[in-house]
């Protein structure tokens, strides 16, 4: 049987140039998720407010008036407290405070959970065991009275400060969660494959397995974040931490203190409280677009949920929907 | 093989139906994504079951066989989708339903009791922490509300002695028994709530040949005595041929050749069957030149126009490009008359419709 192999060649010509467009698609996709849109819009709100708090402040948040525990009005749009201070303010200046001590508490405990649990779940043996029982210590001690006697005994409690605090606490969860899922990839055919065919050691844990965990370390860095701007604000709203940086806590505390509740001073408290569930619900959005962009098998039905609705199509595993769009003209 | 159930030779004309149509797959249309470029995995594709036969469904990797069987029967997982088509399934009493058209509700009770499946890598189906006479009364339990755990136990030692496994293995774990036995073992619980259409998605590809051809004897001896339609999906051919009454050849998403096992043998009508049967030496009759096919299956994403094989054909000509062929009768005269092949050397009317000229057909698609 002779073939004509120039038939074979002529295949590449035969395929419609779409490739450009399809691989552009494919860069933005996490930024066609409605969740992560909406997460990252309210995140870059806050991050805007960070920067350029302190210039775009109508008042300076410690300057003293007359005017005592004022309703929101036109000079001061979120009212006053009991000094006569502008409690917008107060809160556009807090932002940066709380948007760094998250964030960096974010990354430091991320990456020491990154290496405490990976290194565990890799090595095993006596590694693994001083390594996990390190971690099972951290995750026993309860969290928020070790931070308050750690940064209670720092004679300088700035930010940073606190930030690593609340890292060297934080760190626990992640590592434990890491080093499970890298036990179970350890053992997964392709490893083994890696192994065979002569990587280093850190080659495969950097080029096979992390790649492999993406989406628990982000999951799990938003959620420390969250943790960690929680913790400042807890630590902030009971006055462990020093009043003269402002952040969205020490306006609590202020209104906690001067009884703002039970005055009916609702300025005051409120708009911090949605402040805090704003941010907290951003990382939480982005959250959900991470998984559902990391996930490959989520990630079809995340990108066009919206079309799905339309198309009323409901995926499901064992149930594959059926709509009747396609053409039906065959005898 | 001593497999009684299968004729040798195919009779020419008619013999291999063996009944009324159970399941009737009418132009089933799949798209894998649900974005604005979902790949057509499946374009109306039909194919249709009688009633007690053993059907055969061959083709390359991912040329859609096991999407037209789990689309059928709305087992794709996320992101398939089943973009058109209706998939009759006739019951015993002559009562026809679209299984495409069931709610959640009626589409569960209808499993495993009408339609039942041994999946690709059944060996690994099992449940590793439950005995496996336990797992087949599951089974049975969930569509007999009201039957006892002892009955269903019952049941389950009787499935598995049918199946040729000592009933007090029951008590086994999974990892007691051999793969041989484990596959058994998913016959038996697909068996076990008596349905008329069995799916099977490669049961034999992790077995060695000695353990394929228990499978496939106690298949085709369950099959005489049950009377069960069987779904065969294989890219084994030279199995296919042995076990089935008859196959369809699918080629890039689409059945291409659907005749009796012995005329797909004997006679291929189709330039890609042709060239299938002469991937692999036959174990009788007259040698054979052997031959692979030449390139690989298109990718589906991006099909070339008119027929998806012409790339790889030896008999393409001019017309090939621009129609698309359609399942139709054979050019041969004399041929069964339920032989359907899509190929446009057998089809001169469509070719001449679209202004081409027809090409005669070779000799090696028109052997008698």
């Amino acid at each position: 049987m002779t073939t004509d192999t120039t038939l074979v060649e002529q295949i590449p010509d035969l395929e419609t140039s779409g490739r450009p467009k399809r691989a552009r698609q494919k860069n933005l996709l996490f930024l066609r998720n409605s969740k992560a849109i909406t997460g990252l819009a309210i995140l870059g709100f806050f991050a805007v407010l960070a920067i350029v708090g302190p210039w775009i402040a109508p008042y300076d948040p410690n300057q003293i008036s007359p005017d005592l525990v004022q309703p929101p009005s036109g000079s001061h749009w979120l009212g006053t407290d009991h000094l006569g201070r502008d409690v917008l303010s107060q809160l556009v200046v807090g932002t940066r405070s709380v948007l760094v001590v998250g964030f960096v508490a974010g990354v430091a405990a991320t990456f020491i959970g990154v290496v405490v649990g990976v290194t565990a779940g890799f090595v095993g043996g006596v590694g693994d065991e001083t390594l996990s029982a390190l971690a099972n210590v951290f995750l026993v001690i309860p969290q928020l009275p070790l931070i308050i006697i750690i940064a209670g005994q720092l004679p300088t409690a700035g930010g940073l400060t606190v930030a690593l605090v609340i890292a060297a606490t934080g760190w626990a969860w992640g590592a434990r969660v890491l080093r499970a899922q890298t036990l179970s990839l350890r053992r997964r055919d392709f490893i083994e494959a890696a192994r065979a065919n002569g990587e280093r050691t850190w080659r495969i844990v950097l080029a096979e397995i992390l790649p492999n965990l993406t989406a628990i370390i982000a999951a799990g860095f938003v959620g420390t974040v969250t943790f960690a701007v929680l913790s400042q604000i807890t630590l902030s709203f009971i006055g462990i931490l020093p009043l003269d940086t402002w952040n969205w806590g020490t306006v609590l505390f202020w209104a906690q203190n001067n009884l703002a509740l039970q005055r009916g001073a609702w300025w005051w408290f409120v708009p911090a409280g949605l402040c805090i569930a704003g941010l907290g619900m951003a990382l939480t959005l982005i959250n959900f677009g991470i998984d559902e962009f990391v996930n490959p098998r989520l990630r079809s039905t995340g990108m066009h949920a919206r079309s799905l609705r339309r198309r009323k199509i409901r995926p499901r595993v064992g149930f594959t929907p059926v709509v009747h769009e396609a053409q039906e003209d065959r005898a | 093989m001593s497999t009684s159930a299968i004729p040798r030779t195919a009779p020419r004309e008619g013999g291999a139906r063996t009944g009324a149509p159970v399941l009737e797959i009418r132009n089933l249309s799949v798209d894998y994504g649900y974005g604005s470029d979902p790949t057509h995995v499946l374009r109306q594709a039909s194919l249709t079951l009688h009633r007690g036969e053993v059907l055969g469904l061959a083709g390359e990797s991912g040329c859609g066989k096991s999407t037209l069987a789990y689309g059928a029967t709305r087992l794709l997982p996320p992101p398939g989708l089943v973009t058109g088509g209706q998939v009759w399934f006739t019951d015993r009493d002559g009562t026809r339903s679209d299984i495409l058209a069931l709610d959640d509700a009626a589409l569960r009770a209808s499993r495993w009791r009408d339609m039942a499946i041994v999946f690709q890598g059944a060996m690994n189906s099992l449940n590793p922490v439950f005995r496996i006479g336990r797992q087949i009364a599951d089974g049975i339990l969930a569509h007999s509300p009201g039957m006892s755990r002892a009955d269903a136990t019952e049941r389950a030692a009787a499935m598995l002695e049918m199946v040729g496994i000592s009933p007090d293995r029951r008590r086994d774990f999974p990892h007691q028994l051999s793969g041989g036995m484990r596959q058994r073992v998913m016959i038996a619980m697909a068996l076990s709530l008596d349905p008329q259409v069995l799916i099977m998605d490669e049961p034999t590809t992790a077995l060695d040949v000695v353990m394929q051809r228990q499978i496939v004897e106690q298949i085709a001896e369950l099959r005489e005595r049950l009377g069960f339609a069987v779904i065969f999906i294989t890219h084994d051919v030279s199995l296919l041929i042995e076990i089935a009454d008859r196959i369809a050849i699918m080629y890039a998403g689409e059945v291409v050749e659907e005749a009796a096992a012995q005329d797909v043998y004997r006679r291929p009508r189709h330039p890609y069957t042709d060239a299938l049967l002469h991937s692999f030496p036959p174990l009788r009759g007259p040698r054979r030149e052997l031959g692979g096919i030449p390139g690989s299956p298109p990718d589906l994403a991006r099909l070339p126009t008119g027929c998806p094989f012409r790339a790889r054909c030896a008999f393409a000509f001019d017309a090939c490009a621009h129609v698309v062929p359609e399942l139709a009768e054979t050019g041969v005269p004399g041929d069964a008359p339920f032989r359907r092949v899509a190929c446009l050397r057998h089809d001169t009317r469509s070719v001449v419709e679209a202004g081409f000229d027809p090409q005669p057909l070779p000799e090696e698609l028109a052997r008698r």
